[in-house]
């Protein structure tokens, strides 16, 4: 497991490669983050980093939120990740440094996670991808999701089927994404191809799980 | 959006012929076959422009052996080797799309006079 990075994405545009390629991209500011405290194999049975990531205003913050940072002694954060690290990585922080964007490199590739941009309330078509029926000829069918089962047996709608609800607003990933640069005077990152959110939403970073 | 704004500025080029709709251009652009670099040259009509900064792109329309061919380009492409102006074409209108149905002599573009 690699340290997680928090960011806002900032919006898509393109690049031009060395080749003249056109590369599509998505900006991430990443949110310079302070280590808050330090999970540790004797006392918590897991090693982990926890990083606080955007300063707070005291005063938003409730009773307990306050002691919490106190007893840290750290300024308040508006996120708190959890990552887990092996034991090499969990000595190299201490309680207070900062994370940033020298955890990624150019080239490598990522997972991100992000709250999905929300649909409402959607119809079978767009949210499970059904055909539909045809608009014209006297089709009396066009968007419905149609038939949903049989009849006495099984007496049931089966687990899976696809409704009409809810779609989007909720935790996507998408994985192995390549980082196409690192720009640190800028706080940046730039992510081949989309990714989850809309523009100003929070992002997660980390390392890619399956390369 | 300051961010995207910067990093498209380093996309663009210094400096881009002025070019309009409605002119006969010539685009030099570079090829890659494996590892051997060409340059090629398309000549026709500029019939629209699309988008801005890092994103512009210009559609250019020329017939060949009867058969109509459109090529989009992006104007800040490092591709793009050279961009010549051979006729300034007057045009009325800023996308030239009903060039595609005319053919002959309708599908002209007359000539701006200075």
């Amino acid at each position: 497991m690699s340290i997680i990075l928090l960011g806002r994405k900032k919006g898509m545009t393109r690049i031009f490669d060395a080749k003249g390629e056109v590369i599509p991209v998505s900006v991430v500011e990443i949110k310079p983050g302070t280590v808050l405290d330090k999970k540790t194999q004797e006392k918590h049975q897991y090693t982990a980093l926890q990083v606080g990531f955007e300063d707070r205003k005291e005063k938003l913050l409730k009773k307990p939120q306050k002691v919490f940072f106190a007893k840290m002694n750290q300024s308040p954060k508006r996120y708190i990740r959890e990552s887990r690290v092996s034991q090499e990585i969990l000595d190299s922080y201490s309680a207070g440094d900062a994370v940033g964007l020298t955890v990624f490199e150019k080239g490598e590739f990522v997972d991100v996670s992000a709250k999905s941009i929300g649909k409402g309330f959607a119809g079978v078509m767009k949210r499970w991808n059904y055909r539909g029926g045809r608009d014209s000829h006297g089709s009396m069918f066009h968007r419905a999701p149609g038939s949903i089962g049989a009849s006495a047996d099984p007496s049931r709608v089966f687990k899976g089927t696809g409704l009409p609800g809810r779609m989007g607003g909720k935790r996507a990933t998408v994985q192995n994404i390549e980082i196409v640069d690192v720009r640190e005077s800028d706080n940046i990152v730039l992510l081949k191809g989309g990714i989850p959110g809309p523009r100003g939403g929070v992002v997660e970073i980390r390392k890619a799980k399956k390369k | 959006m300051d961010l995207i704004k910067k990093i498209e500025g380093e996309q663009l080029k210094n400096e881009v012929p002025v070019f309009n709709v409605g002119d006969t251009i010539k685009v030099s652009m570079k090829i890659v076959e494996g590892d051997r670099e060409r340059v090629q040259v398309f000549q026709g009509t500029v019939i629209a422009r699309c988008g801005n900064n890092a994103n512009e792109t210009f559609t250019v329309r020329r017939v060949v052996y009867g058969e109509g061919v459109e090529r989009v380009f992006l104007l800040h492409s490092p591709r793009i080797v050279d961009i010549e102006v051979t006729r300034r074409g007057k045009v009325r209108r800023a996308k030239l799309y009903y060039l595609k149905d005319k053919v002959g002599k309708g599908a002209r573009v007359k000539e701006m006079k200075r």
